[in-house]
């Protein structure tokens, strides 16, 4: 099995813009009707449903901002009478209030069709064992990928998250060949699958990573470590899920559903559309959600849109992998600094994968300082020879970010492992 | 000939330096000789120890970071003046010391050097010109 919907993933641009078109139509209409908010924003942009009438018009439309997800809560951009609903997700609330979303089952049947896309992507078919290490519960990761593997009708562990040892036990008693859960978990299963000498007893083919941004060097070092092939997947609460992109055999970027999900580059600041291959921020209308209709959300992500053909035969619009959220960017000495780009140089210097970046600000002055695990192999007896690596680090680090960081090594396994999302940066600036 | 020298990280934090002798010491590791290099970061501790490989094993096991190194170790006559004349040897032969370290034993032999060079075999070699023996780990016990 190659797609999972041939028709669409493999569908001719032309073919997939009339779709589009008939799809936003439809849905701008509804979104004015039933949703006081869109109404009141489109009034006052002074455009009308009639006005959209084909994708070239999106451009007509207000933005949709996360500030205004996070006051609508709990029921202000539902699109549906409340008894259509059959499940809420939420996020996490980490960098705010809560964003709840809200499925018919129609929903939830598209957001399980697009991971099962994504899992046959992977190279996963009925066969296989779909070990699902994401968090179930209001966190999107667990349903998404669990409902993908249900619809492609592959045998379904809901792991949940933590709990490593039975992860491991399972995964060797009962076959799992296909593991999903974020990359940092995904390093650390690796790291404890290793440390317990099962690497022998594992039968897992590839693994489908998402819900953070991570590094091609920590995909290389993962693949490594565990004899797979892993492949990243994107999505969101306040589009849908896990699923929005997914990765192919390619690994040049994930390729977007945009039968139901059409996306959009601008500029952030001057909010102009950008063309195909610009990097800016990634802008999504919802094209077929009936109970949380979105319009043009801003995701504050980072990447650029591809069209080029691609060799795994889907005609998908691609976007390149997240330089990172611009949530999680730092501004350090008013230099922007994404975790990934310090992931990069550590494992790129043969570093592991297990950091944590610390910033303060002393005497008006902000502190930047990576702590990272040493390995066996990064450690000499000499005083001189770990200078000389750790001043090589401090300057490769310099050369990617534009400032000085301070490096300290730490003793292996100090720094706590994720069993979600990871946490990379501690902030103590209090501005 | 060469003896093996523990060569452990030690972070710098509080109580890293004590879990790493309190691991050997519940394994019953007996030590010889301990050295630290430091810098501002952390350090590196060196150990001559009774049974190298197991001590390996053990700080492994409890996760530390820990390798062999190969180290020479020279013995003394516990007099003044003594390692003076070990050195000028070195010293004469051009050989780098990276670090060096020394302990006195019970025994009536006295005080043994330990010497961390870049070529092992080019300073046994010298030393040995000049009538200077190496000592094994046993002749330390």
């Amino acid at each position: 099995m190659k797609y999972f919907t041939p028709d669409i993933e493999c569908a001719p641009h032309e073919k997939m813009r009339v779709l589009q078109s008939e799809r936003l139509v439809k849905i701008v209409r509804n979104a004015y009707d039933a949703v006081p908010y869109y109404r009141e924003i489109m009034d006052k942009k002074d455009v009308t449903p009639e006005d959209i009438r084909s994708v070239d018009d999106l451009d007509k439309l207000p933005f949709l901002s996360k500030d205004y997800l996070r006051e609508a809560y709990p029921y202000k951009l539902l699109a549906t009478p409340r008894s259509h609903v059959v499940r809420i997700q939420s996020t996490s609330g980490t960098t705010g209030k809560r964003i709840v979303a809200f499925y018919t089952q129609g929903d939830i049947d598209k957001w399980d069709e697009c991971c099962a896309r994504a899992i046959v992507a992977a190279g996963g078919t009925c066969d296989d064992v779909v070990h699902v290490s994401y968090g179930y519960g209001l966190f999107t990761g667990g349903p998404g990928l669990n409902g993908g593997s249900h619809m492609l009708g592959s045998m379904t562990l809901p792991m949940s998250s933590g709990n490593t040892d039975r992860q491991i036990q399972f995964m060797c008693d009962l076959g799992s060949t296909i593991l999903c859960c974020t990359p940092s978990y995904a390093s650390y299963l690796a790291e404890s699958v290793i440390s317990k000498g099962a690497l022998d007893k594992i039968t897992l083919k590839a693994g489908i990573f998402g819900a953070e941004s991570w590094s091609e060097e920590m995909r290389r070092d993962i693949e490594a470590k565990l004899g797979i092939k892993a492949y990243d997947i994107y999505g969101l609460t306040e589009i849908s899920g896990p699923g929005v992109s997914f990765e192919c055999s390619e690994q040049t970027g994930m390729h977007i559903n945009e039968d139901y999900f059409l996306p959009e580059i601008i500029d952030p600041h001057t909010e102009e559309t950008l063309p195909d291959g610009v990097e800016g921020e990634l802008v999504f209308t919802t094209l077929a959600k009936e109970a949380f209709p979105v319009l043009r959300y801003r995701t504050r992500d980072l990447c650029a849109l591809s069209r080029k053909p691609c060799s795994c035969g889907r005609t998908l619009v691609k976007m390149s992998k997240l330089k990172g959220r611009t949530d999680d960017m730092l501004i350090i000495r008013g230099v922007n600094v994404f975790p990934s780009q310090i992931e990069t140089v550590l494992l790129r210097e043969g570093y592991s994968p297990n950091y944590l970046i610390v910033v303060d600000r002393v005497n008006h002055t902000d502190t930047f300082e990576v702590q990272v695990e040493l390995t066996p192999e990064m450690f000499s007896d000499t005083v001189k020879q770990n200078s000389q690596r750790e001043k090589k680090l401090v300057d490769a680090m310099r050369s990617m970010l534009g400032i000085s960081s301070k490096m300290s090594l730490v003793a292996p396994r100090s720094i706590v492992r994720s069993e979600g999302k990871a946490v990379r940066v501690i902030d103590k600036r209090k501005i | 000939m060469t003896i093996d020298q523990l060569s452990i990280f030690v972070e710098n934090k509080p109580g890293h330096l004590m879990e790493i002798t309190e691991t050997l010491g519940n394994a019953g590791i007996d030590l010889r000789a301990l050295s630290i290099g430091d810098t501002a970061e952390f350090g590196v501790l060196r150990l001559i120890v009774n049974d190298p490989g197991k001590a390996l094993d053990i700080l492994h096991d409890a996760g530390f970071v820990v390798s062999i190194t190969q180290v020479l170790a020279v013995s003394l006559n516990d007099t003044p003046g003594s390692l003076g004349k070990i050195l000028r040897v070195i010293a004469n032969a051009g050989i780098n010391i990276e670090y060096m370290y020394a302990f006195v034993t019970q025994k009536s032999v006295g005080a043994y050097a330990v010497f961390r060079v870049e070529d092992n075999d080019a300073a046994l070699a010298d030393l040995r010109r000049h009538g200077v023996d190496t000592v094994s780990l046993n002749d330390t016990l």
